[in-house]
């Protein structure tokens, strides 16, 4: 579980997070969501540490993370797995480099334990076969994938995904979507997407925050935010032609 | 005001470099892998380069001794004495704060640009040690190429000055052997040292802190070159004043 109260961020003059507090829970796909510059990213920030709010704590189950000190805290990242915007793989690596890495620089695992791992988590997210590739030479959906493969070859207590989505196609989308979500509920996860894709809230959406101009104005579930009369949340929702032409079918239903 | 900031900022990432050490047998490899990438993946160049200027010294420096009384010898002295002081030392240095420089500054701003930095962070790795100590530690056997370009300048000025005709071998060596300082080369391999530090930390730097995307990869690289090779010939300067005037 991950608790935010009260987090403060600030660019110069410009407020980015005005106070947001709520609760990510364990086992469950938590999802921040909001227009682009809403403080999604900058919240996803905050909360692996990337960047340091003004203002506010993050409590990392029962330990607040501004208390921690260094040691405690390169503990604490080592349970982090992150699934970057943009895949985030070492390009001088290859694929089994590449998910190896957390392995190598954290364990004390022989190479023939982390290798029996890496083919492990690369075969949980159906890559078989390109250890010996090179990120370039494989595309985006299977870099997303291998990203996926490294954030959890070290077993984090704790997964982020920035807009895990973002450059794929919808089917692609879709198996990456399931794949955080099936991950999530095997190793009881915390997990926390960052996204502005109604396909990923329909799929994986057990728990949203929906962010406006750094305020958090709504939270709930995949099937409240149907329901809900708040303009702001029918506003993002209902931009889609898709979901209005839903909302008209079943008006009228 | 920018420029105080800049200069902060560049203390505290040396500061980080030598603080939070990676695991050391990843660090190990990183540091030979360094090694390959800028020392050894150099010495074709810098041999090229050390051979053919070496020639062009002597043939300069020949060509303009009209004066019968002037010894031959000397070609080979003068040879020597702009090879060792100025030619290895600063020149090769200021050429591979094109080659090694741009190559840092791009290959960690790409990593910037692409967060592979922000991964290392969120991981717990302390990226500045990671990417920057193993350049600093591998860029300490920058003088071994230094001496290589020595060596293959005056072997090229050998050579462009017996077989062109301008001296006589024993006229060249026996110049190279006249009035020879062995502090020359302490000086030479001390300014090398300095301008190692600088090829692996300035470059080092532009990349780190850069912001923007793959345009911008690219000004950082052409802003490093062009600092480096400001800062190689100021410190060029400061330690000449200091250690032979």
């Amino acid at each position: 579980m991950i608790a935010v109260e009260n987090i403060q961020k600030r660019f110069g003059d410009e407020e980015v997070l005005k106070g947001i507090s709520t609760i990510f829970e364990k086992g469950k796909t938590n999802l921040i969501i909001g227009q682009s510059g809403s403080g999604k990213s900058v919240l996803l920030k905050c909360l692996i540490g990337l960047f340091k709010p003004e203002g506010g704590r993050i409590l990392y189950d029962q330990q607040y993370m501004q208390e921690m000190n260094d040691a405690q805290q390169r503990v604490l990242r080592e349970e982090i797995g992150m699934l970057f915007q943009g895949g985030a793989l070492f390009d001088s690596m290859t694929i089994e480099e590449n998910v190896m890495f957390p392995l190598r620089m954290f364990t004390t695992q022989k190479r023939e334990e982390m290798l029996e791992r890496v083919n492990e988590v690369l075969s949980r997210v159906k890559l078989d076969g390109v250890n010996d590739k090179f990120p370039a030479e494989i595309s985006g959906g299977m870099q997303k994938r291998v990203s996926i493969a490294r954030a959890i070859v070290n077993k984090p207590k704790y997964l982020f995904c920035d807009e895990p989505n973002s450059g794929l196609d919808p089917k692609t989308a879709t198996v990456i979507d399931n794949l955080i979500q099936e991950i999530t509920h095997e190793n009881q996860i915390t997990t926390i997407v960052v996204t502005h894709d109604m396909n990923s809230v329909m799929e994986i959406g057990e728990r949203i925050n929906f962010l406006k101009n750094g305020v958090l104005v709504w939270k709930g579930t995949q099937e409240d935010i149907f329901k809900t009369d708040n303009k702001d949340v029918t506003d993002f929702v209902y931009s889609s032609d898709l979901f209005k032409q839903i909302r008209e079918v079943q008006n009228k239903a | 005001m920018g420029y105080l900031e800049d200069l902060g900022s560049y203390f505290l990432m040396l500061k980080r470099s030598f603080s939070g050490f990676t695991k050391g047998t990843v660090l190990r490899e990183l540091i030979f892998k360094e090694i390959d990438d800028l020392v050894i993946g150099s010495v074709g160049i810098v041999g090229f380069i050390g051979f053919f200027v070496g020639g062009v010294i002597t043939l300069q420096t020949a060509l303009n001794l009209t004066n019968p009384i002037i010894p031959k010898s000397l070609i080979g002295y003068a040879t020597r004495q702009s090879i060792i002081l100025e030619f290895a030392p600063t020149f090769i240095s200021i050429i591979m704060a094109g080659k090694v420089g741009s190559f840092i500054t791009s290959s960690i701003g790409s990593m910037r640009v692409t967060e592979q930095i922000d991964a290392l962070e969120v991981m717990g790795i302390n990226s500045l040690n990671y990417l920057v100590f193993p350049k600093i530690v591998a860029l300490m056997f920058y003088p071994f190429l230094i001496a290589i370009a020595m060596f293959l300048a005056i072997f090229g000025g050998l050579l462009a000055g017996v077989y062109g005709g301008f001296v006589t071998m024993n006229e060249f060596v026996q110049g190279l052997q006249e009035d020879f300082i062995p502090f020359h080369l302490a000086y030479a391999f001390i300014k090398t040292f300095v301008f190692a530090f600088i090829l692996a930390t300035v470059p080092s730097w532009h990349g780190y802190y850069m912001k923007g995307g793959a345009l911008e990869v690219g000004k950082a690289s052409t802003k490093s070159f062009v600092w480096t090779s400001v800062l190689i010939i100021l410190a060029n300067y400061i330690i000449t004043q200091l250690l032979l005037s």
